[in-house]
Protein backbone atom coordinates (compact mmCIF):
# COMPACT_ATOMS: atom_id res chain seq x y z
CA UNK A 1 0.00 0.00 0.00
CA UNK A 2 1.45 2.90 -0.78
CA UNK A 3 1.69 6.12 0.85
CA UNK A 4 -0.51 9.27 -0.21
CA UNK A 5 0.24 12.68 1.26
CA UNK A 6 -2.86 13.50 -0.81
CA UNK A 7 -6.03 12.33 -1.52
CA UNK A 8 -8.37 12.25 -4.42
CA UNK A 9 -10.52 14.68 -2.60
CA UNK A 10 -8.04 16.72 -1.47
CA UNK A 11 -7.43 15.02 2.06
CA UNK A 12 -4.30 14.76 3.82
CA UNK A 13 -3.59 11.42 6.04
CA UNK A 14 -4.24 13.28 8.93
CA UNK A 15 -7.59 14.62 7.50
CA UNK A 16 -6.36 18.11 6.73
CA UNK A 17 -7.06 20.06 3.15
CA UNK A 18 -3.54 20.89 1.71
CA UNK A 19 -3.63 24.63 3.09
CA UNK A 20 -4.58 23.86 6.25
CA UNK A 21 -2.69 24.43 9.79
CA UNK A 22 -2.46 22.16 12.61
CA UNK A 23 -4.44 23.19 15.79
CA UNK A 24 -2.21 25.39 17.40
CA UNK A 25 -2.03 25.86 21.33
CA UNK A 26 0.58 28.08 23.29
CA UNK A 27 1.26 29.92 26.64
CA UNK A 28 3.08 32.61 27.83
CA UNK A 29 5.26 32.86 30.90
CA UNK A 30 5.16 28.87 31.96
CA UNK A 31 8.65 29.69 34.10
CA UNK A 32 9.44 31.90 36.73
CA UNK A 33 12.87 31.35 36.86
CA UNK A 34 13.54 32.27 33.18
CA UNK A 35 13.48 36.18 31.87
CA UNK A 36 10.68 34.99 29.28
CA UNK A 37 9.02 31.64 28.53
CA UNK A 38 6.74 30.11 25.96
CA UNK A 39 5.63 26.56 25.18
CA UNK A 40 3.59 25.90 21.79
CA UNK A 41 1.97 23.08 20.73
CA UNK A 42 1.66 22.78 16.86
CA UNK A 43 -0.36 19.06 16.54
CA UNK A 44 1.84 17.12 17.90
CA UNK A 45 5.41 18.94 17.84
CA UNK A 46 5.45 20.48 21.17
CA UNK A 47 8.77 22.46 22.06
CA UNK A 48 9.18 24.63 25.11
CA UNK A 49 11.28 27.62 24.88
CA UNK A 50 13.54 29.71 27.60
CA UNK A 51 14.83 33.11 27.26
CA UNK A 52 17.77 34.57 29.48
CA UNK A 53 19.07 37.64 29.51
CA UNK A 54 19.93 40.23 28.48
CA UNK A 55 22.87 39.37 30.74
CA UNK A 56 26.13 39.94 31.25
CA UNK A 57 28.53 37.37 29.27
CA UNK A 58 28.98 34.10 30.76
CA UNK A 59 32.69 32.84 31.44
CA UNK A 60 32.64 30.51 27.67
CA UNK A 61 31.51 33.98 25.87
CA UNK A 62 33.16 36.59 27.22
CA UNK A 63 35.66 37.18 24.21
CA UNK A 64 32.89 36.66 21.45
CA UNK A 65 30.70 39.23 22.76
CA UNK A 66 30.94 42.37 20.56
CA UNK A 67 31.16 45.65 22.21
CA UNK A 68 28.28 47.39 19.97
CA UNK A 69 25.97 44.48 20.02
CA UNK A 70 24.41 42.21 21.80
CA UNK A 71 25.22 37.99 21.55
CA UNK A 72 23.24 35.58 20.50
CA UNK A 73 23.12 32.37 22.03
CA UNK A 74 21.13 29.85 20.86
CA UNK A 75 20.80 25.82 22.64
CA UNK A 76 18.17 23.44 20.85
CA UNK A 77 18.26 20.74 22.48
CA UNK A 78 15.82 17.32 21.74
CA UNK A 79 14.07 15.19 24.70
CA UNK A 80 15.26 11.13 24.26
CA UNK A 81 11.31 10.21 24.39
CA UNK A 82 10.55 13.17 21.24
CA UNK A 83 11.23 10.85 18.47
CA UNK A 84 9.36 7.52 17.20
CA UNK A 85 12.33 5.43 19.21
CA UNK A 86 14.21 6.80 22.02
CA UNK A 87 17.27 7.82 21.06
CA UNK A 88 19.21 9.97 23.69
CA UNK A 89 20.95 13.12 21.74
CA UNK A 90 24.03 13.84 23.73
CA UNK A 91 23.77 18.03 24.24
CA UNK A 92 26.09 18.87 21.49
CA UNK A 93 25.36 16.56 19.01
CA UNK A 94 25.50 17.93 15.37
CA UNK A 95 22.17 17.83 14.14
CA UNK A 96 20.95 19.98 17.54
CA UNK A 97 23.93 22.16 17.05
CA UNK A 98 23.47 22.93 12.71
CA UNK A 99 19.45 23.81 14.15
CA UNK A 100 20.74 26.16 17.17
CA UNK A 101 22.93 28.12 14.74
CA UNK A 102 19.73 28.20 12.33
CA UNK A 103 17.80 30.00 15.03
CA UNK A 104 20.22 31.81 15.93
CA UNK A 105 20.26 33.73 12.52
CA UNK A 106 17.10 33.66 12.13
CA UNK A 107 16.24 36.05 15.40
CA UNK A 108 19.59 37.95 14.55
CA UNK A 109 17.09 39.85 11.65
CA UNK A 110 14.42 40.85 14.36
CA UNK A 111 16.33 41.30 17.67
CA UNK A 112 17.47 44.98 18.30
CA UNK A 113 20.74 43.98 19.15
CA UNK A 114 21.97 47.08 18.86
CA UNK A 115 20.19 48.16 22.29
CA UNK A 116 22.03 45.51 23.88
CA UNK A 117 25.66 46.50 23.81
CA UNK A 118 28.08 43.80 25.88
CA UNK A 119 25.13 41.29 27.08
CA UNK A 120 24.44 38.23 26.26
CA UNK A 121 20.76 36.28 25.02
CA UNK A 122 20.26 32.73 25.44
CA UNK A 123 17.36 31.50 23.52
CA UNK A 124 17.23 27.52 24.73
CA UNK A 125 14.85 25.41 22.85
CA UNK A 126 13.84 21.57 24.13
CA UNK A 127 11.83 19.58 22.40
CA UNK A 128 9.47 17.45 24.18
CA UNK A 129 7.52 15.67 21.06
CA UNK A 130 8.56 15.87 17.40
CA UNK A 131 5.75 15.63 14.63
CA UNK A 132 7.63 16.94 11.89
CA UNK A 133 8.14 20.68 11.41
CA UNK A 134 10.46 21.18 13.98
CA UNK A 135 12.35 24.17 13.16
CA UNK A 136 9.17 25.90 12.12
CA UNK A 137 7.81 25.26 15.88
CA UNK A 138 10.85 26.34 17.35
CA UNK A 139 11.03 29.48 16.20
CA UNK A 140 7.61 30.26 16.87
CA UNK A 141 8.14 29.28 20.54
CA UNK A 142 11.44 31.30 20.71
CA UNK A 143 9.50 34.07 19.05
CA UNK A 144 6.58 34.16 22.39
CA UNK A 145 9.42 33.39 24.97
CA UNK A 146 11.30 37.03 23.50
CA UNK A 147 8.09 38.72 23.58
CA UNK A 148 7.94 37.39 27.14
CA UNK A 149 11.07 38.19 28.40
CA UNK A 150 10.76 41.76 26.92
CA UNK A 151 13.19 41.85 24.46
CA UNK A 152 12.86 44.73 21.45
CA UNK A 153 12.48 43.16 18.56
CA UNK A 154 11.09 44.73 14.81
CA UNK A 155 8.78 42.52 14.74
CA UNK A 156 7.32 38.92 15.64
CA UNK A 157 9.28 36.51 13.71
CA UNK A 158 6.74 33.24 12.16
CA UNK A 159 8.06 30.19 10.61
CA UNK A 160 6.24 27.34 8.88
CA UNK A 161 6.82 24.63 6.75
CA UNK A 162 5.02 23.29 3.12
CA UNK A 163 5.76 20.50 0.74
CA UNK A 164 4.42 19.64 -2.84
CA UNK A 165 2.38 16.66 -3.55
CA UNK A 166 1.04 16.00 -6.75
CA UNK A 167 1.28 20.03 -7.52
CA UNK A 168 -0.36 21.32 -4.50
CA UNK A 169 1.42 22.67 -1.98
CA UNK A 170 1.37 20.84 1.58
CA UNK A 171 1.17 23.30 4.34
CA UNK A 172 2.27 22.44 7.61
CA UNK A 173 4.03 18.82 7.52
CA UNK A 174 4.27 16.72 9.51
CA UNK A 175 6.53 13.61 10.55
CA UNK A 176 5.16 11.24 8.35
CA UNK A 177 4.59 13.54 5.74
CA UNK A 178 8.57 15.00 6.27
CA UNK A 179 9.75 11.05 6.15
CA UNK A 180 8.45 10.23 2.59
CA UNK A 181 11.20 12.42 0.91
CA UNK A 182 9.52 15.32 -0.94
CA UNK A 183 11.16 18.66 -1.07
CA UNK A 184 10.32 20.25 1.85
CA UNK A 185 11.02 24.05 2.46
CA UNK A 186 11.24 25.69 5.64
CA UNK A 187 10.43 29.79 5.63
CA UNK A 188 10.76 32.31 8.37
CA UNK A 189 8.75 35.42 7.66
CA UNK A 190 8.55 39.02 9.89
CA UNK A 191 4.59 38.89 8.94
CA UNK A 192 4.10 42.55 9.53
CA UNK A 193 7.22 44.12 7.42
CA UNK A 194 6.27 41.20 5.20
CA UNK A 195 9.96 39.93 4.61
CA UNK A 196 11.36 36.66 4.76
CA UNK A 197 14.17 36.73 6.88
CA UNK A 198 14.90 32.80 6.51
CA UNK A 199 14.59 29.62 3.71
CA UNK A 200 15.44 26.42 4.16
CA UNK A 201 15.10 23.67 1.51
CA UNK A 202 15.68 19.92 2.08
CA UNK A 203 14.95 17.40 -1.34
CA UNK A 204 15.00 18.47 -4.35
CA UNK A 205 12.41 20.95 -6.11
CA UNK A 206 11.64 22.42 -9.80
CA UNK A 207 12.73 25.74 -10.00
CA UNK A 208 9.24 26.30 -11.19
CA UNK A 209 7.62 25.08 -8.80
CA UNK A 210 9.57 27.14 -5.72
CA UNK A 211 7.06 30.17 -6.91
CA UNK A 212 4.05 28.22 -5.86
CA UNK A 213 5.60 26.47 -2.83
CA UNK A 214 7.15 30.12 -1.21
CA UNK A 215 4.10 31.68 -1.30
CA UNK A 216 1.70 28.65 0.35
CA UNK A 217 4.75 29.16 2.99
CA UNK A 218 3.97 32.47 3.66
CA UNK A 219 0.28 32.28 3.70
CA UNK A 220 1.00 29.31 6.03
CA UNK A 221 2.97 31.81 8.26
CA UNK A 222 0.25 34.66 7.69
CA UNK A 223 -2.10 32.21 9.40
CA UNK A 224 -0.09 31.15 12.18
CA UNK A 225 0.87 34.92 12.81
CA UNK A 226 -2.84 35.63 13.10
CA UNK A 227 -3.60 32.83 16.20
CA UNK A 228 -0.12 33.52 17.77
CA UNK A 229 -0.71 37.09 18.05
CA UNK A 230 -3.95 36.50 19.32
CA UNK A 231 -2.49 34.74 22.56
CA UNK A 232 -0.21 37.20 23.10
CA UNK A 233 -2.68 39.93 23.14
CA UNK A 234 -4.97 38.34 25.28
CA UNK A 235 -1.64 37.56 27.49
CA UNK A 236 -0.45 41.19 27.72
CA UNK A 237 -3.94 42.15 28.22
CA UNK A 238 -4.47 39.64 31.16
CA UNK A 239 -1.30 40.65 32.74
CA UNK A 240 -1.33 44.57 32.50
CA UNK A 241 -4.91 44.46 34.04
CA UNK A 242 -3.55 45.44 37.29
CA UNK A 243 -0.47 47.38 36.48
CA UNK A 244 -2.78 50.58 35.82
CA UNK A 245 -4.76 50.22 39.03
CA UNK A 246 -2.26 51.76 41.20
CA UNK B 1 -3.40 50.70 24.63
CA UNK B 2 -1.74 47.61 24.84
CA UNK B 3 0.60 46.64 21.73
CA UNK B 4 2.85 43.91 20.16
CA UNK B 5 6.10 43.71 18.34
CA UNK B 6 5.74 45.43 15.13
CA UNK B 7 2.24 47.28 15.93
CA UNK B 8 2.45 51.04 13.90
CA UNK B 9 1.44 53.19 17.27
CA UNK B 10 0.79 56.16 15.08
CA UNK B 11 1.94 57.68 11.60
CA UNK B 12 1.57 61.73 12.81
CA UNK B 13 4.77 63.09 12.23
CA UNK B 14 4.72 65.28 15.27
CA UNK B 15 5.67 62.10 18.10
CA UNK B 16 9.38 61.70 18.94
CA UNK B 17 10.17 57.18 19.53
CA UNK B 18 10.92 56.64 22.91
CA UNK B 19 11.94 53.64 24.63
CA UNK B 20 10.16 50.20 23.06
CA UNK B 21 9.32 51.77 19.79
CA UNK B 22 11.28 52.24 16.07
CA UNK B 23 10.87 53.65 12.89
CA UNK B 24 11.93 52.37 9.85
CA UNK B 25 14.39 54.10 7.97
CA UNK B 26 12.68 54.46 4.85
CA UNK B 27 12.32 57.74 3.15
CA UNK B 28 9.12 59.41 4.10
CA UNK B 29 7.91 56.34 6.47
CA UNK B 30 6.65 58.46 9.31
CA UNK B 31 5.41 55.56 11.17
CA UNK B 32 6.36 54.93 14.90
CA UNK B 33 6.02 51.06 15.82
CA UNK B 34 6.07 49.61 18.67
CA UNK B 35 9.19 46.66 20.02
CA UNK B 36 8.05 45.45 22.82
CA UNK B 37 5.10 43.51 24.14
CA UNK B 38 3.37 46.62 26.64
CA UNK B 39 1.89 49.47 27.55
CA UNK B 40 1.66 52.55 25.60
CA UNK B 41 3.09 55.41 27.52
CA UNK B 42 2.65 59.02 26.17
CA UNK B 43 4.53 61.88 27.86
CA UNK B 44 3.55 64.79 25.74
CA UNK B 45 5.19 64.19 22.38
CA UNK B 46 7.47 61.30 23.35
CA UNK B 47 6.14 57.95 22.76
CA UNK B 48 7.45 54.98 24.78
CA UNK B 49 6.17 51.54 25.43
CA UNK B 50 6.78 50.00 28.77
CA UNK B 51 7.17 46.12 28.31
CA UNK B 52 5.64 44.24 30.88
CA UNK B 53 8.93 42.70 32.34
CA UNK B 54 12.16 43.81 31.66
CA UNK B 55 15.88 43.66 33.26
CA UNK B 56 16.38 46.57 35.30
CA UNK B 57 17.46 49.78 33.63
CA UNK B 58 19.14 51.96 36.23
CA UNK B 59 18.57 55.41 36.44
CA UNK B 60 20.65 57.97 38.61
CA UNK B 61 19.42 58.28 42.32
CA UNK B 62 17.60 54.66 41.81
CA UNK B 63 18.47 52.34 45.39
CA UNK B 64 18.82 48.99 44.81
CA UNK B 65 19.75 45.71 46.28
CA UNK B 66 22.59 43.91 44.87
CA UNK B 67 24.53 40.84 45.88
CA UNK B 68 28.25 40.51 45.45
CA UNK B 69 29.22 38.47 42.54
CA UNK B 70 33.18 39.44 42.00
CA UNK B 71 35.53 40.93 44.25
CA UNK B 72 38.53 42.55 41.88
CA UNK B 73 41.25 45.13 42.26
CA UNK B 74 39.83 48.06 43.72
CA UNK B 75 36.23 47.63 43.05
CA UNK B 76 33.48 44.99 43.88
CA UNK B 77 31.06 43.38 40.67
CA UNK B 78 27.47 43.18 42.02
CA UNK B 79 24.71 41.58 40.78
CA UNK B 80 21.48 43.92 40.10
CA UNK B 81 18.85 42.36 37.81
CA UNK B 82 19.93 44.93 34.82
CA UNK B 83 21.44 44.10 31.19
CA UNK B 84 25.23 43.90 32.77
CA UNK B 85 27.12 43.71 35.56
CA UNK B 86 27.14 47.12 38.54
CA UNK B 87 30.37 48.29 39.74
CA UNK B 88 30.71 49.20 42.62
CA UNK B 89 34.29 51.01 43.70
CA UNK B 90 36.55 51.24 46.50
CA UNK B 91 35.97 54.82 46.49
CA UNK B 92 32.44 54.37 46.77
CA UNK B 93 31.88 53.00 50.06
CA UNK B 94 32.66 54.67 53.71
CA UNK B 95 35.64 53.46 55.14
CA UNK B 96 35.34 51.64 58.83
CA UNK B 97 35.46 54.44 61.58
CA UNK B 98 34.46 56.98 59.22
CA UNK B 99 37.22 58.26 57.83
CA UNK B 100 37.93 60.13 54.64
CA UNK B 101 41.27 59.36 52.90
CA UNK B 102 42.69 57.77 50.16
CA UNK B 103 42.59 54.07 49.36
CA UNK B 104 45.53 52.47 50.36
CA UNK B 105 46.62 48.92 49.13
CA UNK B 106 45.97 47.79 52.43
CA UNK B 107 42.38 48.67 51.86
CA UNK B 108 42.56 47.17 48.41
CA UNK B 109 43.65 44.01 50.01
CA UNK B 110 41.48 43.93 53.27
CA UNK B 111 38.35 44.43 50.40
CA UNK B 112 37.21 40.93 51.09
CA UNK B 113 36.80 42.07 54.82
CA UNK B 114 34.48 44.39 54.38
CA UNK B 115 32.44 42.20 51.09
CA UNK B 116 32.82 39.37 49.83
CA UNK B 117 31.05 37.21 47.03
CA UNK B 118 27.43 36.37 48.09
CA UNK B 119 26.70 39.34 50.36
CA UNK B 120 23.72 41.04 50.04
CA UNK B 121 24.02 44.94 50.18
CA UNK B 122 22.33 48.05 49.68
CA UNK B 123 23.69 51.15 46.97
CA UNK B 124 22.28 54.20 45.24
CA UNK B 125 23.35 54.47 41.79
CA UNK B 126 25.69 56.97 41.38
CA UNK B 127 26.75 57.11 37.72
CA UNK B 128 24.96 55.34 34.35
CA UNK B 129 27.65 54.33 31.77
CA UNK B 130 26.92 54.60 27.98
CA UNK B 131 26.88 50.75 27.48
CA UNK B 132 23.88 50.76 30.47
CA UNK B 133 26.10 49.26 33.14
CA UNK B 134 25.49 50.68 36.55
CA UNK B 135 28.35 52.56 38.74
CA UNK B 136 27.08 52.28 42.81
CA UNK B 137 27.62 54.22 45.95
CA UNK B 138 26.99 53.67 49.45
CA UNK B 139 27.89 56.24 50.64
CA UNK B 140 25.64 56.94 53.24
CA UNK B 141 24.71 55.31 56.45
CA UNK B 142 21.35 54.15 54.90
CA UNK B 143 22.93 51.78 53.04
CA UNK B 144 25.96 49.09 52.87
CA UNK B 145 26.13 45.22 53.73
CA UNK B 146 22.73 43.68 54.86
CA UNK B 147 21.96 41.64 57.33
CA UNK B 148 19.83 38.91 58.76
CA UNK B 149 16.39 39.16 56.34
CA UNK B 150 14.82 37.69 53.40
CA UNK B 151 15.17 38.73 50.03
CA UNK B 152 12.12 38.66 47.28
CA UNK B 153 12.93 38.67 43.42
CA UNK B 154 10.11 40.31 41.47
CA UNK B 155 10.08 42.21 37.96
CA UNK B 156 11.33 45.49 38.26
CA UNK B 157 8.39 46.86 36.28
CA UNK B 158 5.88 46.25 39.49
CA UNK B 159 8.50 48.31 42.24
CA UNK B 160 6.82 51.68 41.80
CA UNK B 161 8.91 54.80 41.49
CA UNK B 162 8.58 56.74 44.93
CA UNK B 163 10.63 59.21 46.58
CA UNK B 164 11.35 57.13 49.99
CA UNK B 165 12.21 53.29 48.84
CA UNK B 166 13.05 52.51 52.52
CA UNK B 167 9.83 52.14 54.87
CA UNK B 168 9.35 50.49 58.27
CA UNK B 169 6.10 48.81 57.71
CA UNK B 170 3.55 49.56 60.98
CA UNK B 171 3.26 45.66 60.96
CA UNK B 172 6.93 45.45 62.67
CA UNK B 173 9.19 44.92 59.59
CA UNK B 174 11.64 47.19 57.82
CA UNK B 175 11.71 46.70 53.84
CA UNK B 176 13.91 48.03 51.23
CA UNK B 177 11.70 47.98 48.06
CA UNK B 178 14.98 48.07 45.54
CA UNK B 179 14.30 49.06 42.49
CA UNK B 180 15.66 46.55 40.34
CA UNK B 181 13.21 44.27 41.42
CA UNK B 182 14.48 43.18 44.77
CA UNK B 183 12.98 43.72 47.90
CA UNK B 184 14.36 42.96 50.91
CA UNK B 185 12.74 42.71 54.07
CA UNK B 186 14.08 42.24 57.68
CA UNK B 187 13.12 43.49 61.21
CA UNK B 188 12.93 46.68 62.21
CA UNK B 189 15.90 48.40 61.88
CA UNK B 190 16.98 51.09 64.57
CA UNK B 191 17.61 54.33 62.93
CA UNK B 192 20.86 55.12 63.12
CA UNK B 193 22.30 57.29 66.21
CA UNK B 194 25.45 59.56 66.66
CA UNK B 195 26.98 57.07 68.45
CA UNK B 196 27.24 54.69 65.18
CA UNK B 197 28.02 57.19 62.90
CA UNK B 198 31.32 55.91 62.52
CA UNK B 199 29.78 52.36 61.51
CA UNK B 200 30.28 52.68 57.45
CA UNK B 201 27.26 50.30 56.88
CA UNK B 202 29.28 47.20 57.03
CA UNK B 203 28.93 45.64 60.47
CA UNK B 204 25.08 44.50 61.00
CA UNK B 205 22.97 43.51 64.25
CA UNK B 206 23.74 39.63 64.50
CA UNK B 207 21.22 39.30 67.44
CA UNK B 208 18.82 37.04 67.04
CA UNK B 209 15.68 37.07 65.51
CA UNK B 210 12.60 36.34 67.66
CA UNK B 211 9.52 33.92 66.09
CA UNK B 212 6.88 36.17 66.31
CA UNK B 213 9.22 39.12 63.27
CA UNK B 214 10.46 35.37 61.72
CA UNK B 215 6.74 35.26 61.25
CA UNK B 216 5.90 38.56 59.92
CA UNK B 217 8.63 38.67 57.55
CA UNK B 218 7.33 35.27 56.24
CA UNK B 219 4.13 36.69 55.63
CA UNK B 220 5.37 40.04 54.56
CA UNK B 221 7.67 38.03 51.56
CA UNK B 222 4.46 35.72 50.43
CA UNK B 223 1.99 38.78 50.49
CA UNK B 224 4.53 40.53 48.21
CA UNK B 225 4.66 37.04 46.02
CA UNK B 226 0.79 37.09 45.82
CA UNK B 227 1.14 40.89 44.85
CA UNK B 228 3.38 40.16 41.92
CA UNK B 229 1.61 36.65 40.81
CA UNK B 230 -0.93 38.92 39.88
CA UNK B 231 1.68 42.02 38.44
CA UNK B 232 0.27 44.62 41.16
CA UNK B 233 2.20 47.89 41.38
CA UNK B 234 4.66 46.96 44.86
CA UNK B 235 4.76 50.23 47.44
CA UNK B 236 4.43 50.54 51.19
CA UNK B 237 1.31 50.71 51.11
CA UNK B 238 0.35 48.08 48.37
CA UNK B 239 2.24 45.84 50.80
CA UNK B 240 0.98 46.57 53.66
CA UNK B 241 -3.06 46.18 52.90
CA UNK B 242 -1.99 42.82 51.12
CA UNK B 243 -0.38 42.04 54.49
CA UNK B 244 -3.34 43.14 56.61
CA UNK B 245 -5.33 41.13 54.38
CA UNK B 246 -3.89 38.23 54.43
CA UNK B 247 -3.51 38.11 58.44
CA UNK B 248 -6.52 35.35 57.92
CA UNK B 249 -5.13 32.76 56.71
CA UNK B 250 -1.54 31.10 57.71
CA UNK B 251 1.57 32.45 56.15
CA UNK B 252 2.63 29.57 54.50
CA UNK B 253 -1.16 29.20 52.62
CA UNK B 254 -0.02 32.35 50.60
CA UNK B 255 1.46 30.63 48.42
CA UNK B 256 -1.20 28.75 46.86
CA UNK B 257 -3.18 30.63 43.63
CA UNK B 258 -6.86 30.64 45.19
CA UNK B 259 -5.72 32.39 48.47
CA UNK B 260 -3.83 34.51 46.70
CA UNK B 261 -6.51 35.77 44.29
CA UNK B 262 -8.89 36.89 46.87
CA UNK B 263 -6.29 38.45 49.24
CA UNK B 264 -5.13 40.54 45.81
CA UNK B 265 -8.71 41.06 45.15
CA UNK B 266 -9.07 42.52 48.70
CA UNK B 267 -5.95 44.63 48.56
CA UNK B 268 -7.10 46.37 44.80
CA UNK B 269 -10.34 47.40 46.47
CA UNK B 270 -8.82 48.75 49.43
CA UNK B 271 -6.11 50.70 47.45
CA UNK B 272 -9.42 51.73 45.16
CA UNK B 273 -11.33 53.19 48.34
CA UNK B 274 -8.10 54.99 49.33
CA UNK B 275 -8.23 56.42 46.06
CA UNK B 276 -11.85 57.36 45.65
CA UNK B 277 -11.44 59.04 49.31
CA UNK B 278 -8.44 61.34 47.93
Amino acid sequence: MSLELLSDEGYRMDGRKANELRRVRCNLGVFQQADGSAYIEQGNTKILAAVYGPHEPSQNFRSQVPHDNCLINCEYSQAAFSGVERKNRPRGDRKGQEMAAHIKQTFEASIQTTLYPRSQIDICLQVLQSDGSDYAVSVNAATLALIDAGITMKDYIIACSASLAKGVSLVDINHVEESVGCAELSAAVLPKLGRIVYTELNGKLHEDEMGQILEAVEAGCQDVFHVLEQHVREHVKDTAANFAVS
Amino acid sequence: MLVTPGDVITEDTIYMKGHGTYGTNIEGDKRVIASVAGVVEPINKLICVKPLKTRYNGEVGDVIVGRIKDVQQKRWKVETNSRLDSVLHLSSVNLRGGELRRRSAADEFAMREYLKEGDLISAEIQQVHADGSLSLHTRSLRYGKLGQGCCVVVSPSLIKRRKNHMHNLSCGVSIILGNNGYVWISPLVKTATDSEAGDGGFDFDKEPVTADDRETICRVRNAILCLAKHSVMLYDTSVQYAYDKSLDYEAKHLLSDDVASEIVDRTLMEIDLLKGNA
